[in-house]
């Protein structure tokens, strides 16, 4: 970047800022690959596949029938192509569905045993070396002191959970946060309750897969009245190559619980595209909130659209008790193919979803991403706010649901899509559905599309900016609205990562 | 939001082409091919998502009662060329004389025998170019089975509008009409169309502007409650050409209005509007679609409708800007306004767009009668039924604006009112 030499030079701009924009790179900068020993599950699909995943993690036998039915409904199913992504044909059984690094197959006691190259993988990702004992697996390291604020972090490397940190001052808390694959072992009764219970086992193409092959995740249990002591997040690692990555979240915020959670994806740099299908579930019950931001950020394929992650994923969120909210923030800059709509069933009178999304593709990228209130309860409100930001030859669709049911009374849904095109190449598209069916509810529905403002550019160069970091500012603003609604740290990697994603996108 | 597009078994008509010249029947053939290559909409496709094509498709239309009620004669302030069509057949006897100076009219079932006339470069034309991205079906089954309509040819300013009158007298009419309108280098043409037309009406229209020349459209759907009726608009616009559409809508069990327009030329217009007011089992769909695919395109569409008593209103309108339609201002906007609990509003407002340098917004909202503008007009001593009139009226007033001659923003707005009276009874 020719353009940060210039920045150090010029007088009154803070050393932070030079750093910031040296930190961020000319590339894509969780791009490398750990080199280590992984455990792998023969490549393809059948049914003895999800009998060894159902295995390897120790699954009681209702688990394993569970993931079997899903199989078996999958083989029935129809790969979607409604939404405006084009894509070569999937092989799933040209996939790996299973595979974790072989260190940890017993768990290490101190960090000398770790593979150093885990740990180096996390260094590199920048995770606190505390944190990264814990991910590592080693024990004993929970009790070593934390510096500054606290979040406790659950990893994901390809298909397993390497560890969680926190995790007994959250159990002094009442609350449980452990990988997914522990909960239906330590937790059976509520994952039998809640599992599936927001996307059903056949939802559709992508979460029925994911129900027969879902690896690990995370799983979140906030007990009535609590509200979690810190940030709860996961971090995922796709690393492994051909692999598929299908992760299960589910959070439950018991009455009048809170939980904020947030999630992070990278991946390494690669010629050939790979497989991201996951599934999220959130059930608030009543006067509880969830917050759940997700700053994706898998590998985007290159300039000229070699590889990248197709990003397939189901999220949705069961307001279901009475006073429940939900709020999903997302920023995505990452995958050569997204396909997600993070979405709301207000089912609970006066429950509140709420939705912000900062969609960028640059390059070949392609996203197809937006939301669905659907509105059941008396009462209930939505707000959606979408920016989508769209250069070089990428297409980005906001497609999204907002439905009034007839029972849903004096409901409102406030809705606001915003497109900023670069480029001549590129697309910007919006396709949102609106379904009011009584006259007590109030649905508004906004739409824009338009390019960089010329003036407000003109302005910024002609206070000393180069083209590049005027986009930047000007898109930063553009997303002002989403990136107030992301927790702190969030909130400046997303900054950052606006700038980055667009790099290369005008000139 | 996700409805497969396969279909099981694709319904097709399987009626014989009608008798007619080799150009006519060239493009019946290909209609038919169309056709056969889509099949029938059916409920499961995504564009009919949120009407149902069962009554549209069905071999033998149902049953249509005739309104009871005074009808005020249409447009009778101006001076127009009158062409009537009862249940579908040309009424010669009701009809003017088809002349009309710069104006060549003549009855596609008068042409149709011929071997060679200038519509053949039209008829089914802008249909088959309108198939692509989205099919419609029921515009292709039109051309290829349509045996009247009305073939216009203006070649200068023309000095009367042409009014299409269509009588609805039979209880079991089933009728198909396909107009072809050309209008060459800045001519001029207004054309009403009024009535019920028939028990089921398929109706398409293309609309060939060159350059600089101007199209205005004014229809008026009803008031028979108990039709149906799909039509299709398809208009293509040369440089710099004006085309304006309005359509007001009064009753009717099942209208769909399909508007697709290419702006082919560079700084042409385009006005899309209607209104439509309706109550019981009244279902209205406006569904348009505007291709940019030339510089400094507007595209305007304004939709407004007023549902009471269990009627649902849709709207599904889309603005595709192609690569290279720099500068386009693409401007959309779909309202309701639900007087009861039960009526219903659905909507597919869609942006797709290809080009950077564009300024394209779409908005819709729905919901009731504003509780403070009500209170305000009845702290004013207005009684509560005539207060709800006038916001009524002040709602639709954005789409009637869209109409350029002020008498006939009048006429509509008296439309408007007399449904207003029937529905207090």
């Amino acid at each position: 970047m020719a353009a940060v030499d210039e920045v150090q030079i010029r007088e009154g701009v803070d050393q932070d800022t030079v750093e910031t924009v040296r930190q961020v790179g000319s590339a894509y900068k969780h791009g490398w690959e750990t080199e280590i020993e992984m455990d792998f599950a023969p490549m393809g699909l059948d049914e003895e596949i999800v009998r060894l995943i159902s295995a390897k993690n120790e699954e009681p036998e209702w688990m394993t029938e569970w993931r079997l039915g899903a199989y078996r409904r999958w083989l029935q199913m129809k790969e979607p192509d409604w939404a405006m992504v084009h894509y070569p044909k999937i092989d799933f059984q040209k996939q790996y569905y299973y595979a974790r690094p072989k260190s940890m197959e017993v768990k290490p006691k101190s960090l000398d045993e770790v593979d150093p190259k885990l740990l180096a993988t996390y260094e590199k990702l920048g995770i606190p070396l505390r944190e990264q004992m814990i991910l590592a697996g080693v024990e004993g390291a929970e009790d070593a002191p934390a510096e500054g604020r606290k979040v406790a972090v659950d990893a994901v490397f390809d298909s397993v959970s390497v560890g969680t940190t926190f995790q007994a001052e959250l159990k002094r808390a009442g609350v449980i946060f452990c990988s997914i694959s522990e909960a239906i072992r330590e937790h059976p009764e509520l994952v039998k309750k809640y599992l599936g219970s927001v996307v059903p086992v056949s939802d559709n193409f992508y979460a029925t897969l994911n129900s027969a092959v879902f690896s690990d995740g995370s799983f979140v249990y906030v007990p009535p009245g609590v509200r979690c002591p810190m940030e709860l997040s996961t971090y995922f690692r796709i690393n492994a190559e051909n692999t598929g990555q299908f992760e299960r979240t589910l959070i439950i915020a018991d009455k009048g619980a809170y939980v904020s959670y947030l999630e992070g994806c990278t991946a390494p740099q690669r010629d050939t595209s790979q497989l991201h299908a996951a599934v999220v579930e959130l059930v608030a019950l009543e006067d509880a909130e969830i917050k759940y931001s997700t700053v994706q950020n898998w590998y985007p394929g290159d300039e000229e659209g070699r590889g990248g992650i197709y990003n397939f994923v189901t999220k949705r969120a069961d307001c279901r008790g009475d006073r429940s909210k939900v709020m999903w923030t997302q920023v995505e800059t990452g995958s050569a193919v997204t396909w997600k709509y993070p979405s709301c069933i207000l089912r609970g009178d006066e429950s509140q979803g709420e939705f912000y999304s900062i969609a960028i593709t640059n390059n070949y990228q392609q996203a197809d991403t937006g939301t669905k209130m659907v509105h059941l309860g008396r009462n209930t409100r939505s707000r959606i706010v979408s920016k989508g930001i769209s250069a070089g030859h990428a297409q980005n669709t906001y497609r999204g649901l907002v439905s009034m049911h007839p029972k849903a009374k004096n409901s409102r849904n406030y809705t606001q899509c915003d497109s900023l095109l670069i480029g001549d190449k590129c697309g910007a598209h919006t396709v949102p559905y609106i379904e009011v069916r009584n006259n007590s509810s109030r649905v508004e529905h906004e739409a824009t599309t338009s390019k960089v403002d010329d003036d407000q550019l003109f302005y910024c160069r002609a206070r000393g900016m180069d083209e590049e970091e005027a986009v930047a500012l000007v898109v930063n603003g553009f997303c002002r609205e989403v990136l107030q609604a992301l927790p702190m740290e969030f909130a400046m990697e997303a900054q950052q990562l606006v700038a980055i994603s667009l790099e290369g996108s005008v000139g | 939001m996700a409805a497969p597009k396969a279909k099981e078994t694709p319904a097709v008509d399987t009626r014989p082409l009608p008798e007619g010249g080799v150009w006519i029947t060239a493009a019946r053939r290909a209609a038919q091919a169309r056709l056969a290559e889509t099949g029938l909409p059916q409920r499961r496709d995504e564009y009919w998502k949120f009407t149902r094509p069962d009554e549209l498709i069905d071999p033998k239309p149902p049953r249509a009662a005739l309104f009871r009620g005074d009808v005020p004669e249409v447009f009778g302030t101006v001076d127009r060329l009158r062409l009537v069509f009862v249940d579908g057949v040309f009424d010669r006897e009701a009809s003017d004389d088809l002349a009309l100076e710069w104006v060549r009219i003549e009855r596609l079932s008068d042409v149709s025998a011929q071997d060679i006339h200038w519509a053949r470069d039209l008829y089914g034309t802008l249909e088959a170019r309108g198939q692509n991205p989205v099919p419609r079906p029921l515009a292709a089954l039109n051309t290829a089975q349509a045996r009247e309509g009305v073939l216009i040819h203006v070649t200068g300013r023309a000095p009367r509008p042409i009014h299409l009158v269509y009588v609805h007298e039979s209880e079991v009419s089933d009728a198909m009409l396909h107009h072809c309108i050309r209008l060459e280098e800045g001519a001029e043409l207004t054309l009403f169309e009024t009535g019920p037309a028939a028990a089921r009406f398929n109706k398409v229209m293309e609309v060939d502007l060159a350059a600089r020349a101007t199209f205005h459209h004014l229809r008026i759907q009803g008031p028979d409650h108990e039709r149906r009726a799909i039509t299709h608009i398809f208009a293509r616009l040369a440089q710099e050409a004006v085309f304006k559409t309005f359509t007001l809508t009064v009753n009717g069990v099942l209208t769909r209005n399909e508007c697709v327009i290419e702006m082919a030329g560079d700084d042409a217009s385009a006005h899309v509007a209607g209104a439509a007011i309706g109550g019981g089992n009244f279902h209205h769909d406006d569904t348009v679609f505007i291709t940019h695919d030339a510089l400094r395109g507007e595209s305007r569409q304004v939709f407004k409708k007023v549902l009471s008593n269990g009627a649902t209103g849709v709207f599904q309108g889309k603005i595709l800007v192609k690569p290279d339609a720099q500068k386009t201002d693409g401007y959309q906007i779909s309202q309701s306004l639900l007087l009861d609990e039960d009526s219903q509003f659905l909507a597919k407002p869609e942006l797709e767009i290809h080009a950077d340098d564009v300024a394209c917004s779409h908005g819709s909202t729905s919901g009731a009668i504003d509780e403070d503008a009500l209170y305000y007009l009845r702290s004013r001593g207005i009684p509560e039924p005539i207060a709800t009139d006038l916001l009524v009226i002040s709602f639709l007033a954005e789409a009637v604006a869209e109409i350029a001659d002020e008498r006939l923003r009048e006429e509509i707005i008296g439309h408007f009112e007399a449904w207003l009276e029937r529905r207090h009874g």
